[in-house]
């Protein structure tokens, strides 16, 4: 098991590698000089020298590679220029936030699309699986930012269930103490309820939006690969030993049904990842993504860069933990390593 | 893929045109949701060409006096916060849309398509060298590496354009792989090399040509996944440029409006948005399931 892991985590580090080339070469793409850009439209040509010199600018492209990826050792992406912090470190505190959002859309999208893709699997050409496609296609026709805003519209404007979309907390509360970043997590742990509550109903619309986008692709697989296994021999056989169609169905079928659905997270996380940013900005939620939106509006490019990149390493090690899941479903992946 | 080639070929005797029209009549007759997309897509077509001519209103008049009407019968999709029309900027705004979707399209078809038919058909380093690339690529979720790219290369629909090809490069790189590298062997593919034709021109005239079924497929499939890709980008203030119409930018302008109940502003934009996604999807679900049944799920 452990040297299928750090087997695994080998065959990630080309990615990783190519990962970091792509980002440095997109801030040396920049048009124009770098340097300027990087000083921002008001800086003087002295301001813009010592930056160059600052960044190494002047030097060879290769040295500059060398120092970029000595920088990212340190932890360093550089400042923001509108807020003069480092962008490491303001990443690092909107991280949470993110991964809360993203996550739970997962978990949202997984409830409903597994077993719908069951049911639609099970009766084959019924009404619920004309439904499964229907849904499936309408989701990922949506435009995620359209979703969000027609929730909003029902949930907020209509019906008033749902909080104004601003951010993670109504100004009302004030954010539990930080252990996990995660205010459900940390206000479950704080033992306050109402704090709980709160964070809940101004999450559950967002994290909705992730999750009808995130839907099809797990719907889909999940129907396919239950009618390969369901026409298996191995089922045949649990159903002529008698067993109950639940027995048959959920633990026969199923589990081996969930191996190519596993495989397909990879690429629901890229939907996810990719949306995520869109959802925060009709949200106002503060994570990482709608940092890097203000960046983009403010022309800050080390911001944007940092978060590529964060988002890139996040995608590559999230890969490579589906890999090591998909081996610890799987005993055949394990023999094979 | 022989499917095609049997039912199109043996009617080249008959006049092109109503052999084309037959053989779309055969395809629809057992498929009534490719035959709606069909239509559809006709629909997104002719609003893309005559947009402009036949709108009721000039899509960038402004008069303060009609802002933030809803839908009536002056203004089919009411007015936007500068009383401009909703509708005529919806219609307008199909060119635009449209014309980004298919220029990353087109685009991409000429770079992944190449590189991964050279790839299949060549092996080696050819294929080492598309893989990678394919590989890094995929490495970054797709709408983050677009957005990247169009900050660093400069805030312009080309480079939307570029940047949305791009994303969508392992996916054409990989399909022509898989073909080509299947038909590289083939029977016709030895015959060609036999009567003394040089590689590349097997590689363009022979192998090329039968992957073109599976490659349109993937054209319309990653349509929808373009135009989203190219809102999404509007959407958060890269690209297009208001007042320019454009699906993406109309709904962010819109989206404010959303809290205090002036939904069509945002709703309008969005759905033909959505309406264009669905429409290649379903068209490229169809289109496939009559190229590779195979692949139905």
């Amino acid at each position: 098991m452990l040297s299928m892991i750090l087997k695994r985590m080998l065959a990630a580090a080309p990615s990783l590698v190519g990962v970091i080339i792509v980002t440095f070469l997109l801030t040396r793409a920049l048009p124009g000089d770098p340097a300027a850009y990087f000083a921002g439209p008001a800086a003087t040509q002295e301001a813009i020298e010592q930056i160059r010199v600052k960044l190494g600018l002047d030097k060879p492209l290769y040295l500059q590679f060398i120092r970029y990826v000595a920088d990212l050792a340190h932890g360093d992406l550089g400042d923001s220029l509108t807020t003069g912090q480092p962008v490491a470190q303001e990443l690092k505190s909107r991280l949470p936030a993110s991964a809360e959002l993203t996550l739970l859309g997962l978990i949202v999208s997984m409830a409903i699309a597994v077993p719908l893709g069951i049911l639609a699997a099970t009766r084959p050409n019924s009404l619920i699986d004309h439904c499964c496609r229907v849904i499936a296609t309408a989701g990922v026709s949506l435009p995620v930012f359209f979703t969000g805003l027609l929730l909003v519209y029902v949930f907020y404007y209509l019906l008033g269930w749902a909080p104004a979309p601003l951010g993670r907390l109504d100004v009302f509360f004030s954010p539990p103490p930080q252990i996990t970043g995660f205010y459900l997590i940390d206000s479950a742990l704080a033992g306050d309820g109402e704090l709980f509550l709160a964070s809940l109903k101004q999450l559950i619309l967002p994290a909705l939006t992730l999750g009808i986008f995130a839907l099809a692709p797990i719907a889909r697989m999940t129907r396919a690969s239950m009618l390969a296994a369901l026409s298996s021999d191995f089922v045949r056989t649990a159903r002529a030993s008698g067993l109950t169609p639940f027995t048959v169905t959920v633990t026969y079928a199923f589990r081996n049904a969930m191996l190519p659905v596993v495989t397909t997270l990879g690429m629901v996380f890229s939907f996810l990842l990719g949306a995520n940013v869109l959802v925060e900005k009709v949200f106002a939620w503060p994570g990482i993504g709608s940092f890097a939106v203000e960046a983009l509006i403010a022309s800050d490019f080390a911001p944007l860069q940092g978060f590529v990149l964060t988002m890139a390493v996040m995608y590559v090690a999230l890969n490579l933990l589906i890999d090591i899941l998909y081996g610890v479903i799987d005993p055949r992946v394990r023999i094979e390593a | 893929m022989t499917n095609v080639a049997l039912t199109s070929e043996p009617r080249v005797s008959e006049s092109g045109l109503i052999a084309a029209l037959r053989h779309a009549r055969y395809v629809l007759r057992d498929n009534a949701v490719t035959g709606f997309a069909f239509a559809l897509f006709l629909l997104i077509v002719l609003a893309a060409v005559l947009g402009p001519a036949i709108v009721p209103h000039d899509p960038l008049a402004s008069d303060t006096a009609a802002a933030l009407k809803p839908p009536s019968w002056g203004h089919w999709f009411g007015t936007d916060q500068l009383g401009r029309d909703v509708l005529s900027r919806v219609v307008v705004a199909t060119r635009l849309d449209f014309l980004i979707a298919l220029t990353s399209v087109a685009l991409v078809f000429l770079l992944g398509g190449l590189a991964g038919v050279a790839a299949g058909f060549f092996g080696g380093w050819t294929d080492r060298v598309v893989g990678r690339i394919a590989d890094t690529i995929m490495a970054f979720p797709l709408f983050v590496l677009a957005m990247g790219i169009v900050a660093a290369l400069g805030n312009t629909v080309q480079n939307i354009v570029l940047a949305t090809a791009i994303v969508n490069f392992p996916l054409y790189a990989r399909v022509a792989r898989a073909e080509s590298n299947i038909l590289r062997n083939a029977g016709f593919v030895h015959a060609a090399r036999l009567c003394g034709n040089g590689e590349l021109r097997i590689l363009l005239a022979q192998v090329l040509p039968n992957i073109m079924p599976i490659m349109v497929v993937q054209m319309s499939l990653t349509m929808g996944y373009a135009i989203l890709n190219a809102a999404g980008l509007s959407f958060i203030g890269l690209g297009v440029r208001p007042p320019t119409p454009e699906w993406g930018i109309m709904v962010a302008e819109g989206a404010a409006f959303m809290v205090s109940g002036e939904w069509w502003i945002a709703f309008f934009p969005g759905a033909a948005l959505m309406l264009a996604v669905f429409c290649f999807n379903l068209l490229g679900d169809g289109l496939r399931d009559i190229v590779d049944p195979r692949r139905r799920t």
